[in-house]
């Protein structure tokens, strides 16, 4: 099955591109999702400030600053993966360090 | 006639259907992954029962003849309609599964059937209610009342928990030994309300306690160091020890009234050898210290000689790792018989002052009680009437008017 994790957290902290390549705990992850032959894609997000949300309503589209919805956490990044079961995507998900300290959302590819 | 009287068909239907239900919807959906399939079929299957089986004798193994006829039903069903791919692939199956194993001994599917009633990504209401449902073939509209919601909601409940498993990809199976720990404790929660849903009614539900111990010996033997399945199975055990003599001539009869020699001491001597296996592992949990405490009951050999402080104290221990206002109750009059009725009425007032347990009749039954033992018998009768406005079910009425006309 196809998963799209949706990798929350509250944005306190946010590490280079540079930082997040060098820690450990960023390469646990990425071999065991290598390890699992799991990854079909992936990408991390710029932080909501400088998100822009798209609305459509009577035909005009209407632009707005920030992200669709006011919540705690944000979404920072998306990977793609194909693995057998919820039971399998949850132990991929688990190993993001995000987990540690914000969410990720597990959802399942409509296919 | 014998045998083919349609009472005797009925009572055999009925049997199987206790015994087997949740092994033909089990074996079905491991077959074919389609959940709403396997419980028609497995209905289909019961009918067809009550009418063949009055015609040609009930067969020597009715639950090996009901799976083998929900499978044909599956059969044209998905032949009939096998329009999709997903359909076509669970005909093929269906078709290449072998049929020879079904004369012979079935392979116990419930397990699989239960882990993933239990997944943690379903919310835990919906895994009790898919449990009964799929294990125990409560229907949908005995669901809603046990559990006292409106039936649409509870079918709502159902249909969105099985979307959820085929749709999320939560696999059938039991899970691995790494995962098997933190599942478990779902699936002990599930079968506790299942025994508890069979322990309090006096005779339609029965096979659900049986099915609540038969499932949780099932689990002992697949997880033969996991000590809080065994606790469990402990408990219902002692539990299921001492139910004939709960309820006489339907009205309720409290522990300390009870015939102790009809308790049945072959449970009694099997729930304490489970226990002594479980606590042999020093892992302590929340099943064991409940079985503990019904084993202080279960070798007492009359309710004078019951050992309270022990049971004060291990009520004390339930507190700190299952913290809930019902436990804390239980502490309360344990604390009573063992400290004196004040101090077990300090921690009654204390519970009601927090509002916690209002609208749950033991809570005003108890206070009764204990005030009753104290000699206040006024303020006891105001609090008998209000549990007989809260109370249940008809036995536990009639011991309650029963008390109230002896003060």
């Amino acid at each position: 099955m196809k998963y799209v994790l949706l990798i929350c957290d509250d944005e306190k902290v946010s590490p280079s591109m540079e930082e997040i390549a060098a820690d450990p705990a960023y390469q646990a992850y990425e071999a065991e999702v290598n390890r699992r032959g799991a990854i079909l894609g992936g990408a991390r997000l710029r932080p909501v400030a400088a998100a822009t949300t798209v609305r459509v309503r009577d035909g005009e589209t209407l632009v707005s600053d920030g992200p669709f919805a006011e919540t705690k956490d944000f979404i920072g990044g998306i990977d793609i993966i194909e693995c057998d079961d919820l039971d399998e995507a949850i132990a991929i998900a688990a190993r993001h360090p995000y987990a540690n300290r914000g969410c990720v959302e597990v959802r399942p590819v409509w296919e | 006639m014998g045998m083919n009287a349609p009472e005797a068909v009925r009572a055999a239907v009925d049997a199987a259907f206790r015994e087997e239900w949740g092994q033909v919807v089990a074996t079905l959906i491991g077959l074919t992954g389609n959940w709403d399939l396997a419980e028609d079929c497995a209905q289909d299957a019961f009918a067809a029962a009550l009418a063949t089986w009055g015609r040609d004798g009930v067969p020597a193994r009715p639950g090996a003849w009901l799976t083998t006829t929900a499978r044909h039903r599956a059969t044209d069903r998905l032949r009939r309609d096998a329009t999709g791919a997903a359909k076509l692939r669970q005909l093929a199956v269906l078709e290449r599964a072998p049929t020879e194993s079904l004369a012979e001994e079935i392979p116990d599917e419930r397990l699989r059937l239960i882990f993933t009633c239990c997944h943690p990504a379903l919310p835990f209401p919906a895994r009790v209610a898919l449990t009964l449902r799929t294990l125990t073939g409560l229907s949908t509209g005995e669901i809603a009342k046990a559990f006292l919601t409106a039936e649409p909601t509870m079918a709502q409940r159902l249909v969105r928990a099985k979307r959820k498993i085929v749709e999320a990809g939560i696999p059938y199976r039991v899970p691995p030994a790494e995962l098997l720990p933190q599942r478990l404790t779902a699936v002990l929660a599930v079968l506790y309300l299942i025994f508890n849903q069979g322990y309090d009614e006096e005779d339609g539900r029965r096979a659900l306690a049986a099915e609540g111990i038969h499932l949780a010996r099932t689990l002992v033997r697949l997880t033969p160091t996991e000590p809080e399945a065994r606790g469990l199975l402990a408990l219902m055990l002692l539990l299921e020890a001492r139910r004939a003599n709960r309820i006489d001539d339907g009205v309720l009869i409290p522990l300390e009234d009870q015939d102790r020699s009809r308790w049945d001491r072959a449970l009694i001597a099997e729930g304490l050898t489970t226990l002594d296996e479980a606590l042999a592992v020093r892992r302590c949990g929340p099943y064991q210290v409940q079985a503990a405490i019904a084993a202080c009951h279960a070798t007492a050999p009359d309710a004078a000689a019951t050992d309270w402080p022990q049971i004060a104290a291990l009520y004390a221990a339930l507190t700190r790792m299952a913290p809930s206002p019902v436990v804390e109750l239980n502490r309360a009059v344990a604390v009573a018989m063992a400290d004196g009725i004040p101090a077990g009425l300090a921690l009654v007032d204390e519970l009601a002052e927090s509002g916690e347990l209002d609208g749950y009749y033991l809570l005003p039954a108890t206070r009764a009680d204990l005030l009753r033992r104290d000699g206040r018998l006024a303020e006891a009768a105001t609090f008998y009437e209000e549990a007989l406005r809260l109370a249940p079910t008809d036995a536990e009425r009639r011991y309650l008017t029963g008390r109230l006309s002896k003060l």
